[in-house]
């Protein structure tokens, strides 16, 4: 069993690793933006099973919402305002994405229950237990996490905070319409 | 176990890949998305050496990372918009407007 286990796990990890580059080949090689962003998608929800195969659940999730929910969201946006005049009205992309989509996130599903699965068999065996410990007790990945980063990486946490109020800033300036004139030909714009 | 090794080649892979695209594509969006495969690589390999060291550092690191990564998204896509506002293009080439 164990030694089935550990096949297991490389055959698990080399079928993800194929994914993912297949995926990052075709965010670079695919033409159409969409579909560039699709397979980048798909790459982010790999590399976030592969978080999980190395005991990062808490990254994982945040992989899957950060990249897969917020900065997908936001290229897709970008794409969908900047390309409009190639767009067909009514364009018939989404539908014949569907099924697809449906597929994917079903595989997703099972390979993050898989990989889950794999990770309470591996800590069987004294892995990954480090990543769960706080104060001595195992409780969870977050838990230490957390843990970790409220107190030993305190400072580097509201740096990181300033970082993200400065790119907001920016992207507000970058973003407004006057941005893209002259100096003073904003003020005439109301 | 799965080595470390693996983690480290396939992240190797992913950054060839990114920087391939970052130096490819004329497509500032593209440009952005191989920008954001290197991102990827790189939390890889972290997460990777913390589950090798059995150190938590290594996933505080990549959350600081994947921070940087959603603020650079940001201001690049920004920086898009305010492109195509200016020049009504998103190719690389024809942002050339500080050229002498």
């Amino acid at each position: 069993m164990d030694v089935l286990a550990a096949n297991f796990a490389e055959i698990l990890f080399y079928t993800l690793a194929v994914l993912t580059v297949a995926g990052a080949v075709g965010v670079v090689t695919l033409k159409n933006p969409v579909h560039a962003a699709l397979s980048l998608l798909f790459t982010f929800l790999m590399v976030a099973v592969l978080f999980v195969l190395s005991h990062a659940e808490f990254l994982a999730a945040v992989q899957v919402l950060v990249y897969a929910g917020g900065i997908m969201v936001l290229f897709l946006f970008v794409i969908m305002l900047v390309n409009v005049k190639k767009l067909a009205p009514g364009a018939a992309f989404l539908s014949g994405i569907a099924p697809l989509a449906v597929v994917g996130g079903v595989l997703l599903g099972v390979l993050i229950a898989v990989a889950v699965l794999f990770g309470v068999l591996a800590a069987g065996n004294g892995d990954g237990t480090a990543l769960r410990m706080v104060d001595g007790h195992e409780i969870g990945n977050t838990e230490a996490v957390g843990a970790v980063l409220y107190t030993t990486y305190l400072v580097p946490f509201e740096v990181v905070s300033v970082v993200l109020l400065v790119a907001m800033i920016g992207a507000i300036v970058f973003g407004r319409r006057s941005a893209a004139l002259g100096p003073g030909e904003g003020e005439t714009q109301p | 176990m799965i080595d470390a090794n693996n983690y480290i080649a396939l992240s190797l892979i992913l950054f060839c890949i990114g920087i391939v695209g970052v130096m490819v594509r004329r497509n500032f969006i593209t440009v952005l998305m191989s920008l954001e495969l290197m991102f990827n690589a790189v939390n890889l390999n972290l997460i990777a050496f913390s589950f090798r060291l059995s150190d938590l550092a290594g996933q505080v690191l990549a959350i600081f990372v994947i921070t940087v990564a959603a603020a650079e998204a940001a201001i690049g896509l920004g920086l898009i918009i305010a492109l195509v506002r200016l020049k009504d293009t998103v190719a690389l080439d024809d942002a050339d407007l500080m050229r002498g």
